[in-house]
């Protein structure tokens, strides 16, 4: 039971960076926009959240101008598309043991 | 339990946001009933301009009506007549299509215009307008009405099954009937109309109701 819980990653206890990652991971990149439709938060929640993603390097930050306007978009990184597998795994195993 | 029950709930919100950052999911069973509608109410003005019945097979009625340019009906010879109808049938069909799906959005609180609904426009735009172009040039260049019907469900049959990437996944079925019987009308070149009429009239009026049960009910 231990060995599960450890791998369930601290990073991903959170339901809105839980939520970056699920979109993250079927879209090749999305932008901080559509990010804040899908997971219905404010500007500033989602930002901390990004920048604690970002900060584990589980996502990568593309900055472009369209246009004149500046626009940020975010994608998955290797390590974070490892690190949401084992933590779906991880919660997998869990829900197995008890059934 | 209570962390046993929290992990499950995990998991479907991942699955749900996975889906919905995907897929267009406003999609209306409506719109097909209506779009099956229009297109039987237009496979019926076929069958008027020619005097005919469904049954009738149409290399007869080309044969009795269209030689050297055949007789005008309704002030348009049949080549003319065919391509108003059915740019009527698909003006009548996307208009309705798009009203139902507005609708429904609006119901869900989604906006029509999200990334997901552009994603699957594109991916139903670029093979239907192929298809569309293609029929077009085998009516207009080669005369060759009877590869209209089995062509554009074949065409149809293939964007439904690509779109279904886009979308609700059901129509990958919709998509595959589309395409079995447009390979059964090419066998039965004669009977083309007929095919068509059941493809896109009786198929989507089918598909929708059932659609509109499943996810609108």
């Amino acid at each position: 039971m231990k060995n599960i819980i450890t791998h369930l990653n601290k990073a991903f206890d959170n339901r809105i960076r839980l939520g970056i990652m699920s979109i993250l991971m079927v879209n090749d990149r999305v932008t901080f926009k559509i990010l804040k439709e899908m997971l219905e938060v404010t500007d500033g929640n989602l930002a901390s959240h990004i920048k604690a993603l970002e900060k584990e390097e589980y996502i990568s930050i593309h900055k472009e101008f369209v246009g004149r306007k500046p626009q940020t978009s975010y994608a998955t990184t290797v390590l974070g598309r490892k690190a949401f597998n084992d933590h779906l795994n991880a919660l997998e195993q869990f829900l197995k043991k008890r059934d | 339990m209570n962390e046993h029950n929290q992990h499950l709930e995990t998991l479907t919100e991942i699955r749900a946001l996975m889906e919905k950052s995907t897929r267009f999911l406003s999609l209306s069973g409506l719109s097909g009933v209506a779009a099956g509608t229009f297109a039987l109410i237009g496979a019926a003005l076929v069958y008027l301009y020619l005097d005919a019945g469904p049954f009738d097979g149409e290399r007869y009625l080309e044969n009795r009506h269209l030689q050297a340019g055949g007789p005008k009906k309704w002030g348009m010879d049949y080549y003319t007549f065919l391509i108003v109808d059915a740019a009527a049938v698909m003006i009548c069909a996307v208009l309705s299509g798009f009203y139902f799906t507005w609708k429904k959005a609006k119901k869900k609180g989604e906006p029509l215009f999200n990334a997901s609904a552009k994603r699957l426009a594109l991916n139903l735009a670029l093979p239907l307008a192929t298809g569309g172009i293609f029929c077009l040039i085998l009516l207009l260049k080669y005369k060759w009405v009877g590869i209209i019907a089995p062509a554009t469900l074949i065409f149809y049959g293939l964007t439904l099954l690509n779109a279904s990437k886009y979308t609700l996944d059901d129509i990958r079925y919709l998509g595959i009937c589309e395409i079995i019987l447009g390979l059964i009308a090419t066998w039965y070149m004669g009977y083309g109309l007929l095919f068509w009429s059941i493809g896109f009239g009786v198929l989507h009026i089918v598909y929708g109701i059932y659609m509109y049960q499943k996810y609108e009910r």
